[in-house]
């Protein structure tokens, strides 16, 4: 009778505790690390935030009690990830379209998702060396060297699988009945796509983007040798033909600075590129829960 | 009847609508081909800034570690082994801890609700910039773990790997950031293989009378495996090309040392500190390293690939 009642001490219950504990454990320790970066990045970066942080340039480091503010290298950031997003949006979302209507599983397509992500794959680095290799060091772009427009350029090859994926898995979930629909009352196949297709997968497509496009602005290391850095205001068009600031070099440098001012500096630009970046992936992930709730009723 | 035929004969399309198809499918497959095209570049353009360098050391460079730009020697083993050793150790350590999480989150220890809040804050950790980690690990992590290393150092000094006297930063900081950005990516594609294994496994063992984690131990995770072990080679590959959080926090020398106490340096760290201000045959050197560090990369991916292809569950 004893059997059936569950036994502390039989040595599978106390193994199975061990464990499970075990893997509480786990859990603890990997989300600890984020509360206490959040939470730390909040409280430092949030008490230096004044209305001077967004409309003074930066001082040249220094003993100066005074770090000036950080408006170059916030426009930087919005210049570059546009400058990106121009780019890797239209060919990503193209080639998606390709692989998702047009070729569908043929060994072109097979090889180009093969590429995708080998290329997701390259260190973010390698991509900076490419473009200083191919754009700055050659000076193609009227003779600038380093410029906004390179870290742009540096930016859109990391945003790019991200974008092409998104594309090809959006347009896979759309049902082939709306297809058959479309072209059996004679819509062409550019017309079926742009009308029916591509607008039915718009939801998802643009939550990839947009998550794509807020990994890009926190991406340093493309840019510390194809942007490069400047503490002065971006002022008119012919400034993309030079060096700009970025709110990730910006704490990159600061960060190695030995002066406090311009480590609060580099706090303040964390709280501000922390903030924005995880209130867009709240906001994604609620509204594709929020989506997946009505798709059911 | 023929009246009818006849209407239908006339409705052809317009030779301009033709065009637009093909002109837009073309476009597209122009788009797409993007992707090789700007994948071959890379591999190409920094090969052939390498050849330089390659052609006067040869395989030699990987071996020295000599990097003297006034000497003009170059040699990037203390990077190699850096970036090796930095990415070999904190995947060592982000393997348990992240599938035991994900064990967690797809078992029903707590409310499916806590579950979904975990999974989603292990992932938002993604989403922090390594730059911001940077920052974060040297203001934070250094001066918390500085006690630590001491006392490593002066109780385990005898193992070459904790033999130097620990001063600011060093490899160890760089690998325990390095667990930090790992452990989103190893605990999501595991969770995810760990969610696709069917029930009816599970019920079988339970079944049969097994408990919960030789359920665990003997059916879900060797099931799972082929994802899990391909989210850790991606996690590998990541760990390799990790720049910034590692670059703040290393030390960046190039001094030698077995001691995980002492500063290291990195390929990637290496190339963010040097390539801005090099110039000869000192950049023609970098971007061999740099060759190197894709080459890495590309294998690790490229297995990875290959593993998920060929292992995928046949459920």
């Amino acid at each position: 009778m004893n059997s059936l009642y569950y036994q502390k001490r039989l040595s599978r219950n106390i193994g199975d505790k061990f464990f499970t504990s075990l893997s509480v454990i786990c859990a603890l320790i990997a989300i600890l690390p984020l509360i206490f970066l959040v939470t730390y990045i909040l409280y430092k970066g949030g008490s230096q935030i004044t209305p001077e942080l967004f409309t003074l340039e930066p001082n040249p480091p220094g003993d100066d009690l005074d770090a000036g503010g950080i408006n170059p290298a916030l426009i930087g950031t919005l210049i570059i990830t546009t400058i990106a997003s121009i780019i890797a949006i239209p060919v990503g979302v193209g080639g998606g379209i390709y692989l998702a209507e047009y070729s569908k599983d043929g060994a072109f397509s097979r090889f180009i998702r093969f590429g995708v992500n080998v290329l997701a794959g390259v260190p973010s680095i390698i991509a900076g060396v490419f473009i200083y290799a191919l754009i700055v060091s050659t000076k193609i772009l009227f003779g600038s060297m380093y410029s906004g427009l390179a870290g742009g350029m540096a930016l859109s090859i990391l945003m790019l699988p991200t974008v092409i994926k998104t594309t090809d898995e959006g347009l896979k979930l759309v049902p082939n009945e709306l297809r058959y629909a479309s072209l059996g009352v004679g819509a062409s196949m550019y017309t079926t796509i742009l009308k029916v297709t591509l607008p039915s997968a718009f939801r998802s497509i643009a939550t990839g983007v947009v998550l794509g496009i807020a990994r890009a602005a926190g991406e340093t290391a493309p840019l510390i040798f194809t942007a490069l850095f400047s503490y002065y205001y971006i002022t008119g068009f012919e400034d993309l033909f030079y060096e700009m600031g970025s709110l990730a070099v910006l704490i990159y440098n600061f960060a190695l600075e030995p002066y406090d001012a311009q480590n609060k500096l580099a706090w303040a630009a964390s709280f501000i590129l922390v903030l924005s970046i995880l209130s867009v992936n709240i906001f994604s992930r609620v509204l594709a829960a929020f989506t997946e709730k009505t798709k059911r009723v | 009847m023929e009246e009818k035929l006849t209407l239908f004969k006339n409705r052809k399309r317009f030779g301009i609508e033709k065009n637009i198809d093909i002109i837009f499918k073309n476009t597209a497959l122009v788009l797409s081909s993007f992707v090789a095209i700007i994948l071959l570049g890379i591999i190409l353009v920094v090969f052939f800034q390498s050849f330089e360098s390659f052609s006067r050391y040869g395989l030699k460079f990987l071996v020295t570690s000599e990097w003297n730009p006034v000497k003009d020697e170059y040699g990037a083993f203390t990077a190699i082994y850096g970036t090796l050793v930095t990415s070999f150790l904190s995947l060592l350590i982000t393997i348990p801890l992240g599938v035991g999480t994900a064990i967690f989150i797809t078992e029903d220890f707590v409310p499916k609700v806590v579950r979904e809040i975990i999974g989603s804050f292990v992932e938002l950790l993604a989403a922090i910039p390594s730059v911001v980690l940077g920052l974060w690990a040297i203001f934070v992590m250094e001066p918390f773990f500085r006690a630590f290393f001491v006392f490593l150092h002066n109780f385990f000094g005898w193992i070459p790997l904790f033999s130097t006297e620990p001063t600011g930063r060093n490899s160890l900081l760089a690998i325990l950031i390095l667990v930090v950005m790992l452990l989103p990516i190893v605990t999501s594609i595991a969770r995810d293989s760990l969610n696709q294994v069917p029930k009816k496994l599970r019920n079988a063992a339970y079944g049969i009378g097994a408990s919960r984690w030789k359920t665990i131990f003997s059916v879900i995770l060797p099931a799972s495996l082929s994802g899990i072990m391909a989210g850790v080679l991606l996690a590998l590959g990541r760990a390799m090309g990790e720049t910034m959080a590692v670059t703040m926090i290393i030390g960046n020398s190039n001094a030698f040392s077995w001691s995980l106490l002492s500063p290291g340096y990195t390929i990637s760290s290496m190339l963010a500190n040097q390539f801005g201000e090099a110039d000869g045959s000192q950049v023609s050197s970098l971007f061999y390293a740099a060759f190197v560090l894709m080459i890495l990369s590309l294998v690790v991916n490229i297995f990875a690939q290959w593993l998920v292809k060929k292992f995928s569950l046949k459920y």
